[in-house]
């Protein structure tokens, strides 16, 4: 990859409000600006419902006084008076900086900008969603179904007293597709969704997924209470799995010690097959980029190695606190103030096909999505979800849709020593996260 | 700009367009945020957002735009409504409601914005204090926040409503670790305007601290299907994922499969279930006097003696589906347009104690306070933050935190008894399309369910 400098051109507002806050006394300054503006197209129940215009625009000033860190949001880019002194008032409570600016430095060339996107008409964009729905429809006329196509370009900009600068634009096009069908007092949702900084014209993936969906799910089945083998189609490994692993590889939760892996980097925590990385610099994911929201360099990190713990990811300050390498991976939040966030988080596939891995299993689910992963002791590695869509194989295959049935498990431990397979293709499941399907030897089923 | 200039640009900019319906809001919001994780203060500080937005129906298409910088109103308006020409080729359905001018002051107790925030800091030092003088405590986290808004809606046919709400919320939780197992334990509060209920929360902060170490000793339950007794937060959330978004008519009202499913009239539980949903309670987190499209709050049977009375409407679901508006339209803030949301949902009590409830279960759980919830319409899941096995009609030993799930349809139908102490819960925030964390209030009295699917995470 390229390498290049990239073009300091100071924007005057930055440089102003960074000026404000080191004549009021800070030590340290950084202002941060994001401009986006969106055009969702919507479609309800079949049919086109809506476009919308969004312009959502933040300034946002950190700085160190007296060796505290300060932090203060506002959309009023006139009051940069009353941005300075929110921030210095926070500066006299807040915690003590750990952090140093980055100064001006080489980014990498990471493309992320499609002109092609904002120059989308909002009629091709109805050509789109209507194709969709259509197809849909023709799969299933009985579905009702809700849609989006939906372009953005963001422009992100940075710089703080050390120097450092940074711009870039990024451009993002998704396409979703959400539909249920209802018969009796059953209902069955079907759907995915695509996204790109590319302009999408033809989302026949997600076309492919929903028939999937809409053939394992043509019979009912059954299972009871138990133990099982299961599969996670790449809907299921983001719906249920990444949330609960994600949070252990966060530096503050491991600095604090709330994280299960805190005392284990170098060590192996998980089964041969997995291997994990972070890597902002793919080209043309709607969460790449050339640095992160703190000015570090963006870089490919790689998480797990065969079952070993390589790294977590880390900010500034955390870095700072924890005496380790900052991995560029700062977001920033409401507030102006900076969490730890993953960019494209990939997971690398393995050997066998999806069929494959179900043809393993005499008796097994497939899951594509729980509800209510998220909840529970997530930090823990804890899920269980209501299984939204699921399927029962039987002998090595799909036999229908699986019910009222509740699963639960430790995404620790369920990877560390319930790996049956990692398989293949991995493939981008929203914007970021890009996971093969998965087979475990066991999981805990409840059935009614 | 002052006040009668701006609602004369307001005015002025709503004249003279060819749409069914127009409306401007526009959203003015002070916020302060304080956060801790494991020891150490992360954040604390002010914000502050200003925003705005145009919406436009034309022939039953809508054109929705928001803005940081209001700049020229018009040019907004514009951009509303062609958006709304070009999607619009069908007919408008938009509920009438007489136009109001108003001005609502927020409903405020103890006033958040008159407590300095080193007062605030103190506190929050103080409750962190205490969670860690909790031996076998590893980690704590608190996120304290409170919001000022003054929002301004003025639509086409003469409404012009500024209404102002205050919101306090604190977020409070401790985890034990022992050999790579974590436990946790939290408790959310909050209020409308009233920053009292966040002080004196020293025996309940060091309690939770406790539970979260109980916990690591505490068995896992075994899955399956047992008689369940909810207390009253927990069930309070059962009644807001399991019937209240079912009830909320953008759901149903394009799909006549859902809608012949929620006939009104239809058994959706027994005769002693009435579930209510209504801003018009003063005081409560979902409490306002006008929705976000200018229809006054109302209370809103949902289920009365078990059968399904009433649903949750904005004016166009109310529209299409030839009922009243119900004053449920609301929006988080000005980058999204209204949808049908809940307010202060609860199911009113009935006269059984919690030990009658009890009384004759062999085996059986009792789950209490909550982690979270989420519903499909037809399944729900929701989270116990604690929870213990009921033997021969008693409370019995403590389990983990457990899951339950289930059919929304059976699962109502298996309500067998409710108790007589209805009390709300304030600390939760809900989520729908995208729009998290709105401020809803949740209540009801224990209840108990006769069957229900029980996981152990």
């Amino acid at each position: 990859m390229k390498a290049r400098k990239l073009a300091a051109s100071p924007d005057p507002l930055l440089e102003e409000v960074i000026q404000r806050a080191l004549q009021r006394g800070a030590q340290q300054a950084e202002a941060f600006r994001s401009q986006l503006e969106e055009t969702p197209v919507i479609f309800e129940a079949n049919r086109l419902k809506e476009v919308t215009t969004r312009q959502i625009a933040g300034l946002a000033l950190r700085l160190v006084a007296d060796g505290r860190l300060g932090a203060a949001s506002s959309s009023h880019f006139g009051q940069l008076e009353e941005l300075v002194e929110m921030a210095l008032e926070a500066a006299l409570f807040g915690p003590p900086s750990y952090l140093r600016f980055p100064p001006e430095q080489t980014y990498p060339n990471v493309p992320t900008y499609d002109e092609q996107v904002p120059a989308t008409p909002i009629d091709e964009m109805v050509v789109v969603g209507e194709g969709l729905i259509r197809e849909a429809l023709r799969l299933q006329p009985e579905l009702v179904c809700d849609a989006y196509v939906h372009r953005a370009v963001q422009k992100i900009e940075g710089a703080n007293s050390a120097g450092g600068r940074f711009s870039f634009q990024r451009s993002i096009f998704s396409v979703g597709l959400h539909g249920v069908w209802v018969r009796g007092n059953d209902m069955l949702f079907v759907g995915d969704s695509l996204s790109s900084c590319q302009r999408i014209s033809d989302p026949a993936s997600i076309l492919e997924e929903v028939t999937r969906q809409l053939t394992w799910a043509s019979k009912t089945a059954t299972i009871t209470t138990g133990t099982y083998p299961v599969v996670f189609t790449p809907l299921g490994v983001a719906s249920a799995l990444i949330g609960p692993l994600m949070v252990a590889f966060s530096g503050r939760a491991v600095y604090l010690g709330q994280s299960p892996l805190a005392s284990r980097l170098g060590e192996k925590v998980y089964d041969s097959h997995i291997y994990l990385w972070d890597d902002p610099t793919i080209p043309y994911r709607p969460r790449s980029r050339i640095c992160d929201d703190e000015g570090v360099p963006s870089r490919r990190v790689s998480l797990v190695e065969g079952g070993l713990i390589c790294s977590f990811l880390y900010d500034l300050q955390t870095a700072g606190m924890a005496k380790a390498e900052p991995t560029g991976h700062g977001h920033r939040g409401a507030g102006g103030y900076v969490d730890i966030s993953p960019s494209c988080l990939v997971m690398a596939e393995g050997e066998a096909s999806l069929e494959e891995l179900i043809a393993d299993i005499y008796e097994g689910l497939v899951i594509d999505q729980l509800i209510g992963a998220g909840q529970g002791n997530v930090m823990g590695g804890d899920f269980s979800g209501n299984v939204l869509l699921g399927y029962k194989i039987e002998k090595g295959k799909v036999v229908g849709r699986i019910k009222d049935v509740v699963v639960a498990g430790n995404v620790h431990q369920l990877l560390g020593h319930h790996l049956l397979a990692v398989g293949r293709p991995a493939r981008w499941v929203g914007s970021s996260l890009r996971v093969p399907p998965i087979a475990l030897t066991s999981l805990s089923v409840a059935a009614r | 700009m002052d006040e009668d200039t701006l609602r004369q640009e307001i005015l002025e900019a709503l004249r003279g367009w060819d749409v069914d319906h127009l409306e401007i809001r526009l959203d003015n919001t002070a916020a302060t945020r304080i956060l801790y994780r494991g020891r150490q203060l992360e954040e604390i500080g002010r914000q502050r957002s200003f925003g705005g937005n145009v919406r436009a129906l034309y022939r039953g298409g809508w054109g929705f735009v928001s803005f940081n910088e209001a700049g020229d109103l018009r040019r907004w308006v514009e951009l509303a409504v062609a958006h709304a020409r070009f999607v619009g080729t069908g007919k408008s359905s938009f509920a009438e409601v007489e136009p109001v001018v108003d001005f609502v002051p927020p409903y405020l107790g103890k006033d958040p914005r008159l407590i300095p925030l080193t007062a605030k800091k103190e506190l929050m030092d103080h409750y962190l204090d205490i969670l860690w003088s909790v031996p076998g405590v590893t980690s704590a986290h608190i996120f304290y926040s409170d919001s000022h808004k003054r929002i301004i809606l003025a639509n086409a046919q003469g409404t012009y409503i500024c209404q102002e709400r205050i919101d306090v919320t604190l977020r409070i939780g401790a985890s034990a670790q022992r050999n790579g197992d974590i436990q946790q334990a939290s408790l959310s509060i909050g209020s409308l305007g009233d920053f009292s209920v966040v002080e004196g929360l020293d025996e309940q902060v060091r309690q939770l601290a406790q539970k979260a170490v109980q916990l690591l000793d505490a068995p896992y339950v075994k899955p399956g299907v047992y008689p369940v007794v909810l207390d009253p937060i927990l069930a309070g959330v059962f009644c807001h994922e399991a019937f209240g978004h079912l009830s909320e008519a953008d759901h149903i009202y394009e799909n006549p499969r859902l809608r012949e499913l929620m006939t009104i009239g239809r058994t959706f539980g027994p005769p002693i279930l009435n579930i209510v949903d209504g801003a018009s309670v003063p005081g409560l987190r979902g409490s306002f006097r006008y929705d976000d499209e200018g229809v006054p709050a109302q209370k809103t049977y949902l289920i009365r003696e078990g059968v399904l009375v009433g649903r949750l409407h904005s004016r166009e679901t109310a529209a299409k589906m030839g009922e009243r508006p119900t004053g449920n339209a609301r929006a988080i803030d000005y980058r999204f347009p209204p949808i049908v949301r809940m307010t202060n949902t609860y199911i009113e009590p009935g006269d059984a104690t919690l030990d009658d409830l009890l009384s004759d279960i062999k085996e059986g759980v009792y789950a209490c306070n909550w982690y979270g919830g989420t519903t499909s319409m037809e399944m729900f899941t929701f989270s116990a933050g604690e929870a213990y096995m009921i033997r021969n009609g008693r409370i019995a030993e403590p389990l983990r935190p457990v899951k339950l799930s289930g059919n929304v349809f059976e699962t109502l139908m298996n309500i067998d008894a409710i108790g007589d102490d209805l009390s709300f819960n304030q600390g939760g925030g809900c989520g729908k399309g995208g729009q998290m964390p709105l401020p809803v209030s949740n209540g009801s009295p224990h209840i108990r369910i006769r069957q229900c699917l029980v996981g152990e995470r």
